[in-house]
């Protein structure tokens, strides 16, 4: 296993560069998914606390089918219906179909997954503020939009960073389910790597420790981003 | 006294919320037409064909997932239990092994012992002409391993907080009964550990069902693989895909209510 290290090289007879190519394919679907599916959680999080009475049912059956359906299923449904959607509504306009790239796919499909479980993290990070300093904002003439940027969102950072700490670690392994629909992120890389070298081991070995670094210095990164959240806020344990 | 100053009640507590109101009539109107269309429009004609082979992978879904859960969590135990009380290495090893495992992707760590080490293991003529070749040239057992190693990673850190969670005066109690080390952990230790870990045990089997699928892509028969053939087979993209988002529906749905069911079985003081 140890002679099969020259593999692992950058330049071409290696396949490193194909793995770190891989790496970064799933960091940026990882990212984006992230971010849309923190966009998706906090309309989510506030249509089901402040909206009516159908938002509130219609996004209990979004967050509970979403939770309740294997990742492995939903990715496979959406990766097709979404594609498939996007076409037909371009057919309808009368503009030729497109190939939707891969990518955008891949963090349309994470983006709705985590969205369901970013909704509820952020709905109990909202519920946990005092709601004192809600009404205090909202008595000091600000709009909703204000009192929910300036008041609202900073205030239950502090509750929602680990939950969200933990959606992030969700969705830099969820990328790997995207190997299984044909798209070329790290798991899908090596597997390729390590069938065309037969070096099975060294190369699954290599990308582990990939996946690890990234879990590891996330971490590291969340840490800091807690302590400035929690700044202010008295002192547990 | 719950009328305030101006007669008016001081709390009205919210109605109950039940499943009759009529927002709630028209939103199950809608979705019963919604099924309805897709069991008229949609081409179920396959079914009669795979339903054996269907209720065949939900039955091989469910023991891999009883068996790898079992499995798992005994092995949680000790995980959990050397990282609160074990010796030190042992504690910095359950560590490192949580921290691996919960670090890469099941994916990854499946594909890593059926293709990695079964390559490894196929170099070695001994264990070739052994009796367990016939048993490690399958799948399953790889399968098997990865999710069983996978839920004891996960569940050993919420055992771990189980353990650290339970008041020392119980313990201390314990001791001052008399009890020995070992009878105070099965006595009291490890029964107020389990209680205190079954919500969060729910949770993580509903987790553990949804990534049963993950092996199927190695080529172990599960309700997924049966799926995917059934999509092959006919070049129906979403019926199956949908009745397999039910199906996975009905069995979390069935987990929720059994677990729910056990923990109405421990009695609480407040209840």
């Amino acid at each position: 296993m140890s002679g099969n290290l020259h593999l692992l090289s950058l330049t071409p007879p290696g396949w490193g560069g194909v793995l770190l190519a891989g790496l970064f394919a799933s960091l940026q679907l990882a990212v984006g998914g992230y971010l849309l599916g923190l966009v998706i959680g906090i309309g989510g999080a506030f249509g089901k606390l402040y909206g009516g009475p159908i938002l509130r049912d219609l996004l209990e059956v979004y967050t509970t089918v979403i939770r309740a359906v294997p990742e492995l299923v939903l990715i496979l449904l959406l990766y097709y219906a979404g594609t498939d959607l996007i076409n037909q509504l371009l057919a309808l306009v009368g503009s030729p179909s497109v190939d939707i790239s891969g990518l955008a796919a891949g963090i349309f499909v994470i983006g709705v997954v985590q969205g369901a479980y970013a909704t509820e993290v952020l709905r109990g990070a909202i519920r946990a503020i005092p709601s004192g300093q809600v009404e205090a904002a909202r008595a000091y003439g600000m709009s909703a939009v204000l009192a929910l940027r300036r008041v609202t969102l900073p205030a239950m950072l502090p509750y929602a960073i680990p939950g969200l700490a933990n959606l992030w670690m969700i969705a830099t392994k969820d990328t790997a389910l995207l190997a299984v629909v044909g798209f070329s992120e790290l798991t899908l890389a090596t597997r390729q790597a390590a069938g065309s070298t037969k070096a099975y081991m060294t190369f699954y070995l290599a990308a582990g420790v990939l996946y690890l670094m990234v879990t590891l210095v996330s971490n590291v990164i969340i840490a800091l981003i807690e302590r400035r959240a929690r700044r202010g806020m008295p002192q547990t344990v | 006294m719950s009328e305030g100053l101006s007669g008016l009640p001081l709390y009205v507590p919210p109605k109950p919320r039940s499943l009759l109101e009529p927002h709630r009539l028209l939103l199950m109107a809608v979705f019963a037409g919604i099924i309805l269309c897709a069991i008229l429009f949609m081409r179920w004609d396959w079914l009669p064909t795979y339903g054996p082979r269907l209720l065949y992978g939900v039955w091989q879904t469910l023991v891999m997932l009883f068996w790898t859960a079992s499995i798992g969590f005994l092995l949680a135990v000790p995980i959990g239990l050397v990282q609160v009380t074990g010796p030190r290495p042992l504690a910095w090893l359950a560590r490192i092994f949580c921290t691996i495992i919960r670090g890469t992707p099941l994916l990854l760590q499946l594909w890593l012992l059926y293709y990695g080490l079964g390559s490894v293991f196929a170099q070695y003529p001994e264990l070739r002409s052994s009796f367990l070749w016939p048993t490690l040239r399958q799948a399953w057992p790889y399968g098997f391993t990865a999710l069983m190693i996978s839920f004891a990673a996960y569940e050993g850190e919420v055992m771990r907080g189980a353990f650290a969670g339970v008041p020392r005066g119980e313990l201390e109690a314990a001791r001052a009964f008399g009890m020995s080390r070992w009878t105070a952990f099965r006595r009291i230790w490890l029964p107020r550990a389990l209680h205190r870990a079954l919500p969060t045990l729910a949770g993580e089997t509903v987790l553990q069902l949804k990534s049963t699928p993950l092996v199927a892509t190695i080529t172990v028969i599960d309700v997924y693989a049966v799926i995917s053939k059934v999509r092959q087979d006919t070049y129906l993209t979403y019926e199956p895909l949908l009745l397999l988002a039910l199906i996975y529906l009905c069995l979390t749905a069935v987990l929720v209510v059994v677990f729910r069911y056990l923990e109405s079985r421990i009695p609480t003081r407040e209840a």
